[in-house]
């Protein structure tokens, strides 16, 4: 039963049960990886997309409830966003392999609190698991990204 | 046999296996008077390496690649790795690249095992001779080509960033002479660098070489593998450890669209579908039925119940079960009158619960023998699944990629996540690929876990205030025992941390005793080892004892280091509490802690307060000593990442069994630590010329008891068991 869904901008249809977890749609049928399976059960964040610009758990959302809306991932990030420059600078990652659904919580953050306090920070990702505890990069670079925005200079 | 290193063995075969697999793959192949990686590298194509060895390719344009012999799991190595090699070769650093070796048992041998296989924090140490001599052999080659090329003196030509020139003008890029450096014999003893002059190593510039493509979603991990016609597999387990398959009933399962297949296999019962959500329903519509004649049925309470008894001696040890001495030194009895320390310390088990769950890719029979995962023991991995397949291990390849996290889960006598693909991927055969894929509570329940351990600790203070008489039990399933190196000596794994203790070493008599009883429960080695309980014992009770004694913890440590000759010791304690100043932030209560594992030695003061009862940790000021520190970058990010590891297990870490059966399923009941409770890591480096020790573990163990000595002085009450935060 083919579904169209909205994903960084282009009408892709899938095949896919409408129960069927936009996770597994994303990871196996379009073989999008770069969003992960961690728990299955939305408590640890590594599956984070936006769904109309809110970050959103994926492992939870069945596509029927994606009619009309539009989905991004982390491949949909446009061009290197200001916090993956951020994070590189940073030498965020150790692993690696939750820091898509980390980057995808701040840049859903950032969208709507261009200058969070360290309260919105904790908030906005304090679903999102750093199992190599990561967690003093992120926030930083986090910072680093929204003061880039708030005082943009000539490259 | 190879010397082991401290904490972290790999399973060698035993005489007897080898021959096994001989007679069954090669038609009784012997092979007499051979090491260990010569027999478990037969069959292994070792005979493409390029003109600069196995662990440097260096391409017609001059691109430098770095081969990598082990796996980076978030640990930074392949940073550090690579930046011996262009530090030696005065390579152009910005443009190196590292690539992952596949398996071979010989030539990517851990120097420190004997076999391949990443593990004990000694990646960098054990390859820090070799990598160093590989970039210093083939800068001398390219030397030696433009030495030839230009007819000058070679000691005329210096190297800088890839270009070489000499004094009269000419220069040279790799590029430009590796056709000819390439035919030249390498020189045997290239001069390596006084450390004082290196130009990269031990500078910010050594940063990860991965951060892009893991800031990008474009990380190459297992389950992200997909290749034609794959198949991806999940398996039903027995709910309890050592329970078999008494029966199934696949009646519901295969009726899930995108299910292919149900069968038994060693492990339990497997389905095969097309795709992870089918394989996950299917699995869930099986009916099983378990045999838990020979299952573990206690409950995690119940073992712990009898370690105190051992402990104790409220029950004496019978059959095998005896104590062992792993430090016991001076004789006489404790001073009479002297004021006795009582402590006692109880040590849950603990999941790693990586990131990425256990999983890999097989592709078996049909010619073929492969496996694409995280590998981080290849040797062991190719020995087990030659063993199910019968095939030489060295002919079993393995493509090793990225792993999301492991801190120990994934180095494993048994290979048994990658067994049970072996099996799957054997039953489906043709060389079909089969992903197996655990689900988040598949690992959680999986086993091999931290063992649960007790320590009883009872020290006497002599007139001084510091300890004249130190007894101490520790009660703990082994890691080693039942493995290929188990052997039957001391299992140092349950002792390292106490054993080698400059506390102990300061103590006139010392009776120290581990008793190994065994449990039905599987475990392993988890980021740090034995100093994830020895480090909070002997730092927790130092500041028992000093606060018996009326004395300042880090006076008294400090009194006890010069005792022992802990120059180390004293000189990161001086750094962090230098570095701390004198007093914590208003509202917030220090706690010191110091401990060497892995060849390094960290201090820490942790300032710590009660958030709705919580502790809370707020600034941490590290001091580490680990020899020469390659990337600074990168030792400051292996301590933050070592400190929210450990203060995640301090302050919430668990795995429980009610009657034989695991009680945490997921990260709702296995709570982990999150941003919010995230502490501040000032990471200060001890200046050393000495050669670089261990970064990936030593970071672990010296938070949670420097949070529980705040704790004390915060309430005056000791802590006796972790987590410390109870659901």
């Amino acid at each position: 039963m083919a579904k169209t869904l909205i994903i960084n901008g282009k009408s892709v249809s899938v095949q896919a049960a409408p129960d069927t977890p936009l996770l597994w749609v994303l990871r196996d049928e379009l073989e999008m990886t770069g969003t992960k399976y961690g728990c299955g059960i939305a408590q640890c964040g590594a599956c984070t997309v936006h769904v109309d610009g809110a970050a959103t758990r994926s492992c939870v959302t069945p596509i029927s409830a994606l009619d009309g809306v539009k989905i991004t991932t982390i491949e949909g990030l446009e061009g290197v966003h200001p916090l993956q420059a951020a994070w590189v600078e940073a030498d965020v990652p150790q692993c690696g392999y939750c820091q898509s659904g980390q980057l995808m919580s701040a840049s859903a953050l950032l969208t709507k609190t261009p200058h969070p306090t360290d309260t919105d920070i904790d908030d906005a990702m304090n679903g999102n698991i750093c199992r190599c505890g990561c967690y003093q990069r992120i926030r930083a670079a986090i910072k680093v990204a929204a003061a880039r925005a708030a005082a943009p200079v000539a490259a | 046999m190879n010397k082991p290193i401290k904490g972290f063995v790999l399973a060698l075969p035993t005489r007897r296996d080898f021959v096994v697999i001989s007679a069954v793959a090669a038609g009784g192949v012997m092979l007499v008077g051979c090491s260990p990686s010569d027999m478990l590298s037969v069959g292994a194509d070792d005979k493409h390496f390029g003109p600069f060895g196995p662990f440097l390719r260096i391409a017609p344009d001059g691109a430098v690649t770095v081969v990598s012999k082990h796996i980076e799991f978030g640990q930074g190595n392949h940073a550090g790795l690579a930046a011996m090699v262009a530090e030696e070769l005065d390579a152009d650093w910005d443009k190196v690249k590292v690539e992952q070796a596949p398996a071979n048992a010989k030539v990517y041998a851990n120097l420190g095992m004997g076999v391949q296989g990443t593990g004990g924090s000694s990646a960098i140490a054990n390859s820090w001779p070799q990598l160093r001599a590989v970039g210093a052999t083939s800068r001398a080659m390219f030397v030696s080509a433009a030495a030839d090329r230009w007819k000058v003196p070679a000691a005329e030509i210096s190297v800088k960033n890839a270009v070489l020139s000499h004094p009269s003008g000419k220069t040279a890029t790799f590029g430009d002479l590796v056709a000819d450096a390439a035919k030249l014999t390498p020189p045997k003893d290239a001069p390596l660098k006084d450390p004082k002059n290196f130009t990269l190593i031990g500078t910010d510039r050594v940063r990860r070489k991965d951060a892009v493509a893991k800031s990008r979603g474009q990380a190459r991990f297992t389950q992200d593998v997909h290749l034609p016609n794959m198949l991806t597999a999940m398996v039903a387990h027995s709910p309890r450890f050592g329970g078999k398959v008494k029966s199934f009933d696949a009646t519901e399962a295969k009726k899930v669209p995108g299910v292919v297949d149900v069968f038994e296999i060693p492990a339990g019962v497997a389905v095969t579908a097309t795709n992870t959500y089918a394989a996950r329903q299917g699995r869930d519509a099986l009916k099983v039925e378990w045999n838990d004649d020979k299952a573990e049925k206690r409950s995690s309470d119940a073992i712990m119940d009898s370690y105190h008894d051992l402990a104790s001696g409220k029950t004496q040890p019978s059959g095998d079960l005896k104590w062992q001495a792993f430090d016991a030194h001076g004789t006489g009895p404790a001073p009479a009158g002297g004021k006795v320390v009582e402590a006692s310390f109880d040590f849950p088990y603990l999941a790693h619960a990586t990131m990425e769950p256990m999983n890999c890719v097989a592709e078996i029979g049909g010619g073929k023998n492969k496996l694409t995962f995280g590998s981080q023991s290849p040797t062991v991995d190719q020995l087990n699944t030659g063993m199910i397949v019968g095939a030489l291990p060295g002919s079993v390849q393995i493509e090793t990629l990225f792993a999301g996290g492991s801190f120990g889960r994934r180095a494993n006598f048994k290979s048994d996540y990658v067994t049970e693909c072996v099996h799957i991927a054997k039953h489906v055969g043709g060389g079909r690929p089969v992903k197996l894929v655990w689900t988040r509570e598949d690992d959680m329940t999986g086993g091999y876990y931290r063992p649960m351990v007790h320590h009883a600790v009872k020290v006497t203070l002599g007139d001084d205030g510091f300890p004249a008489h130190w007894n101490h039990r520790i009660v703990s399933q082994s890691i080693m025992k039942g493995s290929p190196m188990g052997g039957g000596g001391l299992d140092e794994t349950a002792v390292e941390g106490a054993k080698g203790s400059p506390y102990l070493k300061a103590t006139p008599v010392v009776d120290g005793q581990l008793i190994l009883p065994d449990a039905g429960v599987p475990v392993l080695w988890w980021r740090s080892v034995g100093a994830t309980h020895t480090a909070f014992v002997m730092e927790h009770t130092i500041d028992q004892l000093a606060h018996a004694a009326g004395k300042d913890p880090v006076e008294y440590r400090r009194a006890l280091y010069t005792r022992a000759g802990a120059n180390r010791h004293l000189a990161v304690l001086n750094l962090a509490v230098e570095k701390a100043g004198p007093t914590p932030a208003a509202g917030w209560t220090r706690g010191v802690a110091v401990h060497e594992s892995f060849g390094s030695v960290v201090a820490q003061v942790a300032e710590v307060k009660l958030v709705n009862g919580e502790p809370r940790v707020g600034r941490v000021v590290t001091a580490v000593d680990c020899g020469i520190a390659i990337s600074p970058d990168q030792v400051a990010s292996q301590m933050e990442g070592g400190t929210c590891y450990g203060l995640s297990a301090a302050l919430f870490g668990r795995i429980s069994l009610k009657d034989g059966v695991v009680e945490q399923r997921n990260f709702d009941g296995y709570r982990v630590l999150r941003q919010t409770e995230a502490p501040h890591v000032e990471t200060h480096i001890l200046p050393s010329m000495n050669k670089p020790s261990g970064i990936g573990e030593p970071g672990c163990p010296v938070i949670g008891p420097a949070v529980a000595n705040a704790l004390l002085t915060m309430t005056g009450k000791p802590t006796s068991s972790l987590p410390l935060v109870k659901i």
